[in-house]
């Protein structure tokens, strides 16, 4: 059997890493992380993916995937194991749709809300974001979006449980909380507590350490 | 009689049943309409706790002619739209297409696409799909005994849903932000950005068809179907900016493409005609010009 060679070119603390790595955990598969500087980026990351220049990427025998879901999906399709979208034509469709609101409406919003100094962008961003987590409020209907077990929407929505309490603490915002989000909320503390989640999730402090301190020069920017 | 025509009617029954309940109610039954295409809001109360049933003609009769039909929520403009069209035209699938109102917008659209309000929608067994990427991947995995519209090997796969992707989250936004440039300068800028995109698809192209006809090589697969879309706004764009985007120099296999990609029996119904297109786009920019403030 020929050996796989798997490299995932990436940062800690990217929630878009993070669920490459979620996924090839859930498949069993090893690789070698490679980690990026973002602020001087390297000959590979620039090969690897030209056109946007950012991580992830996997590389499996030296071909380039990059976009987090498209590689989510990819492993799925590429190793077999535990499943990752559902077999269902009509769930697989439900799946998608709901991993790519998240990145469209959610995650993009919340992140505008707190790193912003304009008062009436992060009112619009708030509003939007409260609005995309009622969404997902609704739709939650069982233990995980993926039903008894996790998949797609729940590796997705990994940036709402882990980044997105972590950020608004940063900006002292009330984005998603226990209140206005009950059952989302209980979620983000049953899939952040499922043991493999819990091993490909970064140390919270020097995160939050981080993203304060680019909010903190943002605001001093401003000024 | 359509499934449109149905729910329009069957809301307006229930909205009024929910306002007077003078209204005389007589029996009413209702095939396959399940309660994910009537709304919570216009009838889900009234039905559950009035269990009211109306016999009414057009109603019944349609839920018993639309059992199984599949149904394309669309507008014939849109690019979005004829992706889910060329899909089920390559796998043969009888359909009807159902041309949204907008202004205001169908009950059928609210309550099929609550999250987004927007075309295409297709409808299969009472079942809503939005967001027209993933319709076209629908309907490859539900049609499976058709043409193949997805490659079948996962590296080739990714590839077209990341140019896929790359279309819908930069190319096409910047194409139709040339239409409505605020100067000469911005609009080159923009024009250089989108003749950029096409430099690396053409490449895409040359990658991905091995020296075939399509992006999906012997036949039109998911990426001939999400750029090919594009092609009538493209000559729109050409059209009013009286510059040539697709280009025998620059992109000549793009040229070539867009050519056999038009005339394939699967597209050349549904690509709407760009004089038709042109009168639209000078509508919505007339429009657009007298609603903004000077």
């Amino acid at each position: 059997m020929a050996q796989e060679d798997v490299k995932l070119l990436g940062v800690v603390g990217s929630p878009f890493v993070c669920r490459v790595q979620i996924a090839l955990k859930l498949k069993g598969v090893e690789y070698k992380f490679v980690t990026q500087d973002l602020q001087n980026k390297s000959e590979e990351l620039l090969k690897y993916n030209p056109i946007h220049k950012k991580v992830p990427v996997l590389v499996h025998n030296e071909r380039p995937i990059n976009e987090s879901l498209v590689i989510v999906e990819y492993i799925d399709e590429a190793w077999k194991g535990k499943s990752i979208l559902p077999a269902d034509p009509y769930q697989r469709a439900l799946a998608r749709f709901w991993a790519k609101f998240i990145d469209d409406k959610v995650f993009g919003a919340a992140w505008k809300s707190v790193f912003t100094v304009n008062e009436e962008e992060r009112e619009k961003n708030v509003k939007e974001t409260h609005e995309g987590l009622q969404f997902l409020e609704d739709e939650l209907k069982g233990k995980f979006f993926g039903g008894e077990e996790y998949g797609l929407v729940d590796i997705a929505a990994v940036n709402i449980a882990f980044w997105v309490p972590l950020v608004q603490e940063v900006a002292g915002l009330q984005l998603f909380t226990n209140d206005k989000f009950p059952k989302l909320y209980k979620w983000s503390q049953e899939f952040l507590s499922q043991p493999t989640i819990k091993e490909c999730l970064p140390p919270r402090d020097p995160i939050f350490s981080f993203f304060k301190a680019r909010y903190e020069s943002l605001l001093a920017s401003a000024k | 009689m359509s499934m449109y025509i149905a729910k329009s009617r069957l809301s307006y029954i229930h909205t009024n049943i929910h306002r007077t309940q003078e209204i005389v109610c007589s029996q009413i039954q209702l095939f396959n309409m399940t309660p994910k295409i009537l709304s919570k809001d216009i009838c889900g109360r009234s039905w559950n706790t009035a269990r009211c049933y109306i016999l009414d003609p057009f109603v019944s009769l349609a839920c018993r002619k639309t059992k199984s039909e599949v149904k394309l929520l669309g507008a014939w403009p849109s690019p979005f739209v004829m992706r889910a069209r060329i899909a089920l035209n390559i796998k043969s699938v009888s359909y009807e297409f159902l041309e949204e109102t907008f202004q205001p917008k169908s009950p059928l659209l609210l309550d099929s696409n609550p999250v987004y309000k927007k075309v295409p929608v297709l409808i299969n067994q009472d079942k809503p799909i939005c967001e027209s990427l993933i319709i076209v991947q629908y309907v490859d995995d539900v049609w499976s005994s058709g043409p193949s519209i997805l490659p079948s090997e996962p590296y080739d796969r990714a590839i077209a849903r990341f140019w896929a992707t790359y279309l819908d989250d930069k190319w096409y936004p910047t194409l139709r932000s040339v239409r409505g440039a605020k100067g000469e300068d911005d609009r080159k800028k923009l024009i250089t950005e989108v003749g950029e995109g096409l430099t690396l698809l053409e490449d895409a192209l040359n990658k991905t068809s091995r020296g075939k006809d399509f992006f999906g090589g012997d036949q039109i697969g998911y990426l001939d179907i999400a750029f090919g879309c594009f092609l009538g706004w493209l000559r729109v764009t050409e059209s009013l900016t009286g510059v040539k985007l697709l280009d025998q120099v620059k992109t000549p296999c793009l040229v070539k493409w867009a050519e056999r990609f038009c005339a394939h029996g699967a597209v050349k119904d549904v690509m709407p005609q760009t004089e038709k297109l042109v009168e639209f786009a000078k509508m919505l920019m007339a429009k657009m010009a007298a609603s903004t403030p000077n």
